[in-house]
């Protein structure tokens, strides 16, 4: 008898208290500002161009090979506007098969594609949701917009400002008798050989 | 009894039509043995998870689990892939405890590569790993309780669960399937505000334990149905390799935590909670003891905590030497551990995963023999399995 008091007396509690749950496609949720939603492509607002680069280091290390990539010559590193020798041509991501680990932000040297907050993107058809480089960059911006995006590993130095770069990080390097500096990044094109 | 080979065929075949085989030496005269198949799909194996019952009435007189319905090759897909990508393969081995099966890979790695991850970084695991097993546990009260008919108790369950998993989201981005521990690490800070939310977490899980502790423990339905039910002594639990939570309620206080303390445990102060009888009623009291303990280990963890590195210098595509490796942690499940064999690549040679699901799954037959098909859910529920770790 005790017990069954006992026992209500935790329902009655859990009755008075708010609630905690919200009617799904009416209301949301707030997402956290780590929150994890399908990869997205950064743009870079002042060269008007992605900051994909088409290297393919996240193609290779995506552990369900749910994309592809291709890159191109950069029409504007010919005209002196950007520092970028290639560029991605065309990009495709298959959402179906993204399993959302990050792997692709974690090894990108460019900070060229970020985890965005999208995550409502249910379709009826099973390939429905191959998404291609115009909706990746369209996600990407709406992501920019929306955490007030910075670029964070690399500060896309022009190609004079890369080599200054390089000196310097080879010279601390023979100083500190180190590994390999992480400012070093911007040459390399594998992040697999990164420190 | 009766091997695997004995089970699959004709018998499958005719436990699936329902017709009767003859009865055994020790029924009643005049009365049929009865094969009764349950699952794949029933709510009570938690899973896919099939049992092949012979009963006679409501008596089983034999068991025959029936596994392999979620296989999906994990070990074998290990290795083809880099350590970095294996971490969101193990995120799916026992889908109710990602963190602590991060954890025992990465330890496996860094042993194998002689990599000590920074203070804080370990911290961070123990944290978040411990967390994770509350929510575990918080998950099997519930779903234990449904296999008996209550239904209340998981509704609560799963509201403070639910923030276990909010707190997991703002720090991994992810609510289930994280891939944040790294090798030699982890991959980002926490946020500044982490402790105060973690501690305040912490009181809500305590009320939370609390109140399963209060709706179930004493309540008399429950006692009669756990009591006495499954009951496996010490020595047989150890015969049968058991582990977890189900050894330590036959009172064999082994916790793998203690034993060979890995990461920071051996800094820490916690108790291990030991059974006496080993029955259904102990198993899942040992599970509220152990939720109290995470809490009181999470608590000090945080008073512990010293800002600095989250990561050890490490390459991003960890490359161990060749040699091998084998690590095991204290699951909420069990013994989880890992056995790597490295040829000096980027990829595994050879990855074996003992999970503690899998093994306690094997003292199935003898737990439930001689009790009711009601009691068989019940024992089942009690092991607490996750079909994703037995398959892999």
């Amino acid at each position: 008898m005790l017990n069954t008091l006992k026992g209500l007396g935790v329902t009655l509690r859990g009755a008075l208290r708010p609630k905690v749950t919200a009617e799904y496609p009416k209301e949301h949720l707030p997402l956290d500002e780590r929150f994890m939603g399908f990869p997205a492509l950064t743009w870079d607002s002042a060269r008007v161009e992605p900051f994909c680069t088409g290297c393919m280091v996240c193609v290779r290390y995506c552990p369900t090979q749910c994309m592809t990539a291709q890159m191109t010559d950069n029409p504007k590193f010919t005209e002196g506007v950007s520092h970028r020798k290639k560029i991605i041509e065309s990009f495709e991501i298959n959402l179906g098969r993204c399993i959302l680990c990050g792997i692709c932000v974690d090894v990108c040297n460019f900070d060229a594609i970020e985890m965005s907050h999208e995550h409502e993107r249910s379709e009826r058809l099973r390939n429905a949701n191959r998404v291609d480089l115009p909706t990746l960059l369209e996600m990407g911006k709406t992501y920019q917009a929306k955490v007030g995006w910075k670029q964070a590993k690399s500060n896309a130095p022009s190609p004079n400002e890369r080599e200054t770069a390089k000196a310097a990080a080879k010279s601390a390097k023979a100083l500190a008798g180190d590994g390999p500096e992480s400012g070093d990044q911007t040459g390399a094109v594998d992040g697999g050989d990164q420190v | 009894m009766n091997g695997f080979g004995n089970v699959s065929g004709a018998r499958g075949l005719t436990a699936l039509s329902g017709s009767e085989s003859p009865p055994s030496p020790g029924s009643e005269p005049g009365t049929v043995d009865m094969m009764v198949n349950m699952g794949p799909q029933h709510p009570a194996t938690h899973g896919v998870f099939r049992m092949e019952l012979r009963v006679d009435g409501e008596r089983v007189l034999d068991l025959v689990p029936h596994i392999g319905y979620l296989h999906r090759g994990s070990e074998k897909l290990c290795e083809h892939e880099l350590y970095s990508q294996i971490i969101t393969l193990f995120d799916r081995l026992d889908y109710v405890s990602n963190f602590n099966n991060e954890l025992v890979l990465v330890t496996a790695v860094e042993k194998l590569m002689s990599v000590e991850p920074p203070p804080r970084a370990e911290l961070i695991r123990i944290i978040m790993c411990e967390f994770n097993r509350i929510a575990s546990h918080l998950l099997f009260y519930g779903t234990f309780a449904i296999d008996m008919g209550a239904m209340t108790p998981v509704l609560y369950n799963f509201r403070d669960r639910e923030k276990v998993q909010a707190l997991f989201e703002s720090v991994s981005g992810a609510r289930m399937m994280h891939n944040y521990f790294r090798v030699g690490g982890v991959k980002q800070d926490v946020d500044a505000d982490f402790a105060a939310r973690a501690l305040t977490l912490c009181d809500d899980l305590e009320r939370g334990v609390d109140d399963s502790d209060r709706l179930l423990s004493e309540n008399a339905i429950f006692i009669e149905r756990t009591s006495g039910i499954g009951v496996i002594s010490g020595e047989a639990a150890l015969d049968w390799g058991l582990s977890g939570p189900v050894l330590r309620a036959s009172g064999v206080p082994y916790d793998v935590r203690v034993e060979e303390p890995y990461s920071r445990y051996a800094e820490l102060d916690f108790g291990v909670p030991v059974g006496s009888a080993g029955d259904c009623w102990d198993r899942f009291y040992v599970r509220i003891l152990e939720a109290r303990e995470s809490i009181g280990i999470i608590r000090q963890a945080i008073a512990l905590m010293e800002p600095g590195e989250t990561m050890a210098r490490v390459r991003q595509i960890a490359r161990p030497p060749a040699g091998e490796v084998y690590a095991h942690c204290e699951n909420p499940r069990g013994d989880l551990g890992v056995y790597i064999v490295s040829d000096g690549g980027e990829r595994p040679y050879r990855l074996k995963v003992r999970p503690p699901s899998f093994c306690n799954l094997q003292a199935l037959r003898d737990l439930t023999v001689g009790h009711y098909i009601a009691d068989a859910v019940v024992i089942l529920g009690t092991l607490d399995i996750v079909l994703g770790e037995v398959d892999r």
